[in-house]
């Protein structure tokens, strides 16, 4: 297949007291032609700095790619000058960014900052621009879009913001769209609705995904690929299906355990992962899961695990055979686990 | 018995806030490129509703409908167009600001973007610490220990105390927007959409501390947001907005049982299942969301409505008790004893007939 996007060792830091603390630690993925892969994991857990990576804007905000490689379609990004990363940045590659109010301008119209990066990439008239502008407000389910067009940010719904923005990645056609949590703001129809979008163009254009979700549900109905990450690294990567059959890595199995079912009972403590994650200047030893691991062993507590392949899967974990003969309710009634390594 | 019902309901039936006929309605811009006639939005129309002491009344509806504007009015963050806010038996709508100031203490609000609301020079623990600082609760290390202690609480590392927003993920901004909002022990708070930028995780210890708040201080809350199963785990009563109405409201279990208005049934049809082979048919609706400044006649929902008939474009329904605190906007609402799965077999009947 053909490889769209492939980042490879990635390292990248943020300047504090001590030298630079470590967002993203190492994380190495690729994406193909027409894949959509979601990016799923905790809070904190490095998901947009990788994204704004890709785009090159970590420097922007006193960060550096401290190691590794990105290349999108065979060429590095990583070596790119700025001016030629802009060119990119909204063309070939465009982001939906996770909160809408700081990708868009509050003193311009919707309108104007949607046709203006139409106008970017297109060379047609004004009043043309406006009218594509329309349509693509139309299209991510805004009533009204002549109205619309005409407003200012503030004066719209957190929901509505949230689409423009969408509105605004899509204009230029992008090849690789990396969405960061594009429909948190969003309703189960209107959702529903821009998913099918987004399905659309993949299907239709050929568009690759990088989908960056804390909605398990979202992330089963989209991806061809689950990327599970916590703490700067990845820990597992699996196609959707597999993920939900048979997660190999105890943070997954975790993950999937915290979300409210619809039929669960109400009013009672909803499960989560004991304790939380680590904050990047006190990165454990040893794996970085280890502290809340139910599994975890002494050897987890010294030495972390490298990223391992199992046929067409990858997990970072010492005792995945362990967990895919038990459940963590044995854990929980044997109070501890004996596993030699 | 149901166990979790005993526990959530340490609501009593007495109001703490009683909402009557607000409004607030934008003027803005008329369509089209070179049209300047300006529009009314009635964003909130003419709602009115109670929410009792020590519960939390979640509110859900599609985006745009005019929640987080109900939110704020009622807060009176922003000045209503027309109506009361009863809050303790006083009209808040008419108190001045000193007034108002006292009140603030009592009354938060977590907002929708954390970003547009923690200012980007403060640290975050001038943000949070702010708070104590106005209504002069504590100042120096005292209000540093206690701007830690509330960090901690929402799962934050309290070493992040001098960082700047910027600095924060996504999520930990929500976190200390939830942080600051909680600060004071506040007797009411509007929680819009306080958990949808969270992973499932957090968001699960996000939810579990503020049921705790409810159990233990008898926080009341509006929770604004459209995870429906989050919704239904945290709230006692759920109400349903279209279109700047409210369209129903009653206990949580009737809303996601017996759903009488066929807005909730389709909604409810949406919500998306953490399980690929749990995937379920979908009743999109038909049509799209009218726009709020161009209303439809009669029922508001009747553009996309599968029960819809001539009387809905003529007259638009109030909201009314069909059964004991169940309260609903519709000429046709769907009968108790219908499960939700036999309403929504009745929308798609009805949709083929049609
Ligand atoms: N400009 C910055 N300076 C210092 N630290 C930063 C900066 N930006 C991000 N970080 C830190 O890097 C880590 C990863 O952040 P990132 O935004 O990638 O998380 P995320 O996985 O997207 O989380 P969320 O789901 O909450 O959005 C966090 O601990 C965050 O505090
Ligand atoms: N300051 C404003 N000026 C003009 N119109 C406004 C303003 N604030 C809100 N509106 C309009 O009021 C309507 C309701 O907006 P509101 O933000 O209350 O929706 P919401 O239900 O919270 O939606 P979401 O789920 O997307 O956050 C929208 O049509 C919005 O454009
Ligand atoms: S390596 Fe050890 S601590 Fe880490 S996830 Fe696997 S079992 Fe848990
Ligand atoms: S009043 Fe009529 S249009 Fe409105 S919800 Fe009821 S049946 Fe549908
Ligand atoms: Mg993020
Ligand atoms: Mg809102």
């Amino acid at each position: 297949m053909d490889k769209i996007l492939e980042v490879k060792d990635l390292v990248v830091g943020y300047k504090g007291k001590n030298g630079f603390v470590r967002a993203v630690d190492g994380v190495s993925f690729d994406i193909n032609k027409g894949e959509t892969i979601c990016i799923v994991g905790e809070s904190g857990s490095g998901k947009s700095v990788t994204s704004m990576s890709i785009m090159r804007l970590v420097e922007f905000e006193n960060g550096k790619i401290l190691n590794g490689e990105i290349s999108f379609k065979g060429e590095s990004l990583t070596t790119k000058k700025a001016d030629e990363m802009r060119k990119i940045r909204g063309s070939k590659i465009s982001m939906i960014f996770q909160e809408p109010l700081t990708a868009l301008n509050p003193v311009f119209t919707i309108g104007k900052q949607i046709s203006e990066a139409i106008l970017f990439h297109h060379k047609i008239g004004k009043e043309e621009a406006w009218k594509e502008a329309e349509k693509l407000v139309r299209l991510v389910g805004i009533s009204d879009p002549e109205g619309r067009l005409k407003q200012y940010p503030h004066e719209l719904s957190g929901g509505m913001r949230q689409r423009v923005m969408i509105a605004m990645a899509l204009a230029s056609e992008p090849e690789l769209l990396i969405a960061d949590e594009p429909t948190t703001a969003l309703d189960v129809t209107i959702e529903a609705q821009i998913l099918e979008l987004l399905r659309n163009l993949r299907e239709e254009k050929k568009m690759s995904i990088m989908l960056i979700t804390h909605d398990i549900g979202v992330a089963a109905e989209m991806a061809n690929r689950i990327i599970i990450m916590y703490a700067g690294k990845i820990m597992e990567i699996a196609n959707t299906l597999d993920i939900f059959e048979q997660p190999l890595h105890p943070y997954t199995k975790g993950l999937l355990e915290s979300v409210p079912k619809m039929d669960g009972q109400r009013g009672v403590p909803l499960k989560s992962i004991n304790g939380s994650i680590p904050s990047l200047n006190e990165i454990p030893d040893g794996c970085r899961f280890s502290p809340r691991c139910p599994f975890a062993t002494e050897k987890c507590h010294q030495e972390a695990p490298a990223m391992e392949t199992r046929g067409d899967r990858q997990v970072a974990c010492w005792h995945v055979d362990y967990l895919l003969e038990h459940s963590l309710l044995d854990v929980e009634e044997e109070g501890e686990i004996s596993i030699e390594s | 018995m149901n166990h979790s019902q005993e526990e959530t309901s340490a609501a009593t039936k007495e109001p703490l806030l009683k909402i009557e006929n607000l409004k607030k309605h934008f003027s803005i811009k008329g369509g089209g490129m070179f049209n300047s006639k300006r529009k009314i939005v009635k964003a909130v129309d003419d709602v009115s509703f109670h929410i009792y002491k020590g519960e939390t009344l979640g509110l859900v509806g599609e985006s745009g409908c005019g929640k987080s504007t109900l939110g704020r009015n009622i807060l009176r963050l922003q000045e209503p167009t027309e109506g009361r806010v009863f809050y303790k038996n006083t009209n808040i709508l008419e108190q001045n600001n000193r007034e108002l100031r006292k009140l603030r203490k009592e009354m938060q609000i977590i907002y929708q973007d954390p970003f547009g609301s923690l200012n980007p020079r403060f640290t975050i623990g001038q943000i949070i610490g702010e708070m104590y600082e106005i209504h002069g609760i504590a100042s120096g290390l005292e209000k540093e220990a206690k701007v830690k202690e509330m960090l901690e609480l929402v799962g934050l590392d309290p070493s992040r105390y001098h960082s700047y927003p910027h600095e924060f993920s996504g999520g930990q901004r929500q976190r200390v927007g939830i942080a600051r909002a909680l600060a004071l022990n506040p007797e009411f708070v509007v929680a819009d959409e306080p958990v949808s930028a969270l992973d499932v995780s957090v968001q699960s210890q996000v939810i579990n501390l503020l049921m705790k708040l409810k159990k233990e201080l008898g926080l009341t809350m509006l929770f604004i947001a459209h995870g429906l199963n989050v919704v239904r785990h945290i709230s006692d009563r759920v109400g349903v907005m279209y279109l700047g109405k409210l369209v129903e409201l009653s206990e949580t279990d009737n809303i996601f049982d017996h759903p009488a208005h066929p807005y909730t049934a389709a909604l409810l049809s949406t919500v998306p299942e953490a399980d690929p082979k749990l995937r379920k048919v979908r009743i999109v609706l038909k049509g799209e969301v009218p726009s709020p400044a161009n209303p439809p006649s009669g029922c508001r929902f009747r553009t996309r409505c599968p029960l819809a008939t001539e009387l809905c474009v003529q007259e638009a329904p109030s909201l009314k008790e069909i059964r004991d605190e169940h309260f609903v906007a519709c000429h046709f609402p769907l009968e108790k004893g219908q499960s939700l799965k036999e309403a929504i077999e009745l929308l798609n009947k009805e949709k083929i007939a049609n």
